[in-house]
């Protein structure tokens, strides 16, 4: 269960002009901005969801995370994370939670990555047949038999991105934070990583809180989302319910044999030339079954096509709407 | 204390991933001390004394010195490298694992090639102790002792007292190596040689001169006072004021991240 409540978080930024004169005179005098990076950012995640954490850059997802994680301190408010506040029982919290920074190793660069899985158990005091069990478990998930005993220096990113995921949860923890795990890798690597945060979400009932940029991860990933923007929640919902919030419009794409693509008061062309075509329709006023009905009495269609509004695109139109 | 050992096995695997460039460094190390001795020995070829400290003298205090230091470096390499610790976002994974802080910075670097200067200072040491007209009885034994005991606290204290002002600023922290590395480079010869004033400096501000000159004088017999034996413990004190000054640093890191 984890619980947050009004927290704030403001940094101090020394900012300087360009210039060597400016940098010398920085050395006695700083200048400061504040950047408010969170406030009041309250949300309750249940244990065993799987949660998608998203927002532009420098929204605040970032130091969100880290304050789950207990590396930083808030300026104010409460976070409750199965019933201890992580900054102050540090260590006692974060042995129940894994970490996946996509950005930064905690691999031992120059050795096998089974030598930094043995030092990781140790850290943890993971007994030695529950460590067994774990890692063959995740060897098999995560298909990383083979490429353990190459030493991380040598691995692709995706080898390498699968082999931090088996780490951070090699202590079963409760709670798994992703930061941005699929940034950088192609598609294969990206749909494995997918599936096994699917499989781990669903069999162990680990909850996954995931912040990424891949609409994708999204889609195929979490049931909630959370869209922070300028360090404020701007909406806590599930995935359909933004994803109709947006989609009043849907484009219809036509190919048609004819004499050019009727318009009406619901549906306006967007796009008429040789026999393609696209048509906006309002679906408040008109159905899409109405509407094919329409053109093809109009018209002869060879083809057709539904286009919805991406994902993408409604994140974009939100963050339009919120002004981020 | 098992955990550190593996730690270190896994340091000691990391480094030998590159032996040459392993035996370099401690060859390097070995020769840049090497380097040092001969500028003592070559001025005191010159002069025979400096502040009527003889040759031989010189060479204990230099390779106790030299000897904390390097011990110093190899265990607590971590803060001493601690600011790319910082700019690597390092900390934050440190800050992750459910152990203590100091800990994992102790085991996040140790350079065994320092190795190359710890032998060397362990030679220097032995033919300084063979040189001297010491008589080696338990007292100077304990003495000698002491002062590594108490230089290995106060260059600990100057590492961890450089790691601690990183938390506040990463620019300009090149002005710290006047302390570690010219503490090191003070510490060849007894502090008082170079007058009142730094010796001074190198008793009440960074003190030095507690393990590394006031033992050595009852060392070589000009003070007969047997406190002086246990002056460097004092060294321990520094180390908790900088180790408090950490702590205090790593709070306001955790309020301010990046």
């Amino acid at each position: 269960m984890i619980e947050l409540r009004n927290i704030n978080k403001t940094f101090k930024v020394a900012k300087r002009n360009a210039g060597f004169s400016e940098a010398v005179k920085a050395l006695f005098k700083k200048d400061y901005t504040y950047i408010h990076a969170l406030r009041d950012v309250s949300f309750t995640i249940g244990d065993g969801e799987m949660v998608g954490y998203i927002g532009p850059n420098g929204a605040g997802k970032s130091s969100t995370i880290k304050i789950m994680s207990g590396i930083l301190t808030p300026d104010s408010g409460e976070c409750v994370i199965n019933g201890r506040t992580p900054w102050k029982e540090r260590v006692s919290h974060v042995r129940e939670i894994g970490v996946v920074f996509g950005q930064r190793s905690q691999l031992w660069w120059d050795v096998p990555v089974i030598d930094s899985f043995e030092l990781i158990r140790d850290i943890y005091k993971v007994e030695e047949g529950q460590y067994k069990k774990t890692l063959s478990g995740l060897i098999e998930l995560l298909d990383i038999g083979e490429i353990v005993k190459t030493p991380a220096r040598q691995l692709s990113l995706g080898q390498r991105m699968r082999c931090e995921i088996a780490a951070s949860l090699l202590h079963s923890p409760k709670i798994l934070f992703l930061d941005e795990p699929t940034i950088g890798l192609d598609a294969v690597s990206k749909i494995a990583v997918r599936e096994f945060i699917k499989t781990i979400n669903r069999e162990n009932k680990t909850t996954v809180i995931l912040t990424t940029h891949d609409m994708q991860d999204i889609e195929a990933l979490t049931e909630r989302i959370i869209l922070i923007g300028r360090g404020r929640i701007l909406l806590d919902g599930s995935l359909s319910a933004l994803k109709s919030r947006n989609s009043s419009h849907k484009t219809l794409r036509v190919d048609y044999v004819g004499e050019g693509l009727p318009a009406s008061e619901q549906m306006t062309v967007i796009k008429d030339l040789n026999g393609h075509g696209e048509m906006l329709i309002d679906t408040d006023r008109l159905s899409v079954s109405e509407a094919i009905s329409y053109i093809s009495s109009r018209v002869e269609i060879k083809d057709l096509s539904v286009v919805g509004e991406t994902i993408d695109e409604t994140v974009v139109s939100l963050y339009k709407e919120f002004e981020i | 204390m098992k955990l550190y050992f593996k730690y270190m096995a896994m340091l000691l695997k990391s480094q030998m991933q590159y032996k040459a460039s392993f035996l370099m460094t401690a060859l390097g190390q070995f020769l840049v001390s090497f380097t040092a001795f001969f500028g003592v020995y070559f001025m005191f070829d010159r002069f025979h004394s400096v502040d009527g400290f003889t040759f031989s003298q010189i060479l204990i205090c230099f390779s106790i010195t030299l000897m904390a230091y390097s011990i110093t470096e190899c265990f607590a390499r971590g803060f001493d490298l601690f600011p790319r610790l910082i700019q690597s976002g390092n900390l934050d994974r440190i800050l992750v694992r459910p152990r203590g802080e100091i800990f994992q910075v102790l085991t996040a670097n140790m350079e065994f090639s320092r190795v190359g200067r710890l032998i060397q200072a362990i030679w220097m040491l032995v033919i300084a102790v063979s040189a001297s007209e010491i008589q080696w009885t338990v007292d100077k034994i304990l003495t000698v002792v002491m002062m590594l005991i108490g230089g290995v606290a106060v260059f600990a204290a100057l590492f961890v007292l450089y790691a601690g002002i990183s938390f506040f600023t990463i620019e300009g922290l090149e002005f710290m190596n006047i302390f570690t590395n010219g503490s090191l480079e003070f510490g060849k010869y007894p502090v008082s040689i170079y007058g009142e004033g730094i010796l001074k400096f190198y008793t009440y501000v960074i003190p030095i001169a507690l393990f590394q000159y006031y033992p050595f004088l009852y060392l070589i017999g000009r003070s007969e006072d047997v406190r002086l034996i246990f002056l460097p413990l004092l060294g321990f004190l520094f180390l908790i004021l900088c180790y408090l000054f950490f702590r205090f640093g790593l709070r306001r890191y955790k309020s301010t991240g990046s």
